[in-house]
């Protein structure tokens, strides 16, 4: 069965090969970006990407743009 | 040397990094600017689009000290989060706190932005605090423990330049961290101001990317900061009410 997650704020489905964060920002084309990932309203740090994604999971991938 | 917690900076120009024309001209702009320590905001990545380019990406970090702000924040806990977003980054672990508490002025909410601030430094951060220009609040968030206070001159991108230098100069005065003057500035003349007055350093963001020529406001701006810096640090003349001669007065060779 295909995961759906929410993924920054719409619905998106998993391809089956695609079971952690790290595999996820693969697959999205954003392995080499800075960026931070949070799952499930909870940061993840940089050695979690193995986290395994789960059906439903709620997951915001965030980065620095410019401010002042 | 400008100090903030245990870093040091040979630049007193704090460059924000929003609003530029192109990427092309805000690199050419940063570089001219010598700035050490530049701002930035934390938002959602735009993973459906097409790859755009990101400026913080392009950029040399082990050459810039990275500053986030929690600009989107308007509670305590809101920017609290923020700033745990940006230090999961791995690459910052100072924060600009930056709570707006009205959406006309863009000045910030004093409550919150105190509330943060201690929460803040409870974790662990280096925390800079932009504040409105209020005299006791600064106080108060020195009192916390701060790593440098960030008094607005006017409201941000106004470009209305220092409003209340009296009360500036009460918060240079009685600051034990360095006063970094933060948005409101518009001109060089503002920045010279700023410095003069015996802040630190300044921060500013639209006053060069809105500029007609970012790149050679740049260049103005940091010249404007060194100027005034050396000017509060030679001491400037009294001023007084009537004109005194310039001119020996005595030798005369008139009548």
């Amino acid at each position: 069965m295909k995961k759906m997650i929410d993924l920054n704020g719409k619905t998106y489905s998993v391809v089956p090969e695609v079971a952690t964060i790290q595999q996820l920002l693969e697959h999205l084309g954003l392995g080499d970006r800075i960026l931070i990932v949070e799952k499930n309203k909870e940061i993840l740090q940089k050695d979690h990407y193995d986290t395994p994604i789960k059906d439903r999971d709620q997951i915001e991938i965030i980065h620095f743009v410019g401010g002042g | 040397m400008l100090k903030i917690a245990d870093k040091e900076f040979s630049s007193r120009l704090l460059l924000g990094t929003g609003k530029y024309p192109s990427f092309e001209i805000q690199k050419q702009a940063v570089a001219v600017s010598e700035a050490e320590i530049l701002t930035f905001a934390v938002r959602r990545m735009d993973i459906f689009e097409a790859s755009q380019p990101n400026f913080l990406e392009q950029l040399d970090l082990t050459r810039y000290t990275l500053l986030p702000n929690t600009a989107g924040a308007s509670t305590a806990e809101e920017a609290v989060h923020i700033a745990r977003l940006a230090k999961a980054s791995g690459l910052c672990d100072m924060v600009k706190v930056e709570i707006i508490g009205c959406s006309r002025s863009l000045l910030p909410d004093p409550v919150e932005t105190l509330r943060a601030t201690e929460m803040l430094l409870e974790e662990g951060f280096i925390v800079l605090p932009y504040t409105s220009d209020d005299v006791v609040l600064a106080r108060r968030l020195c009192e916390l423990g701060v790593h440098a206070i960030m008094p607005g001159a006017a409201p941000i991108g106004s470009g209305r330049g220092i409003l209340n230098p009296l009360n500036l100069s009460l918060i240079i005065e009685q600051s034990n961290v360095p006063v970094i003057i933060d948005a409101g500035v518009g001109s060089p003349k503002d920045a010279a101001f700023a410095m003069e007055l015996g802040a630190d350093g300044v921060l500013l963001n639209t006053a060069v990317s809105e500029a007609a020529n970012p790149v050679m406001m740049a260049e103005a701006m940091k010249l404007a900061i060194e100027a005034g810096r050396l000017g509060y640090k030679a001491g400037r003349m009294p001023v007084r009410d009537y004109g005194v001669a310039s001119s020996p007065t005595e030798g005369l060779v008139t009548n």
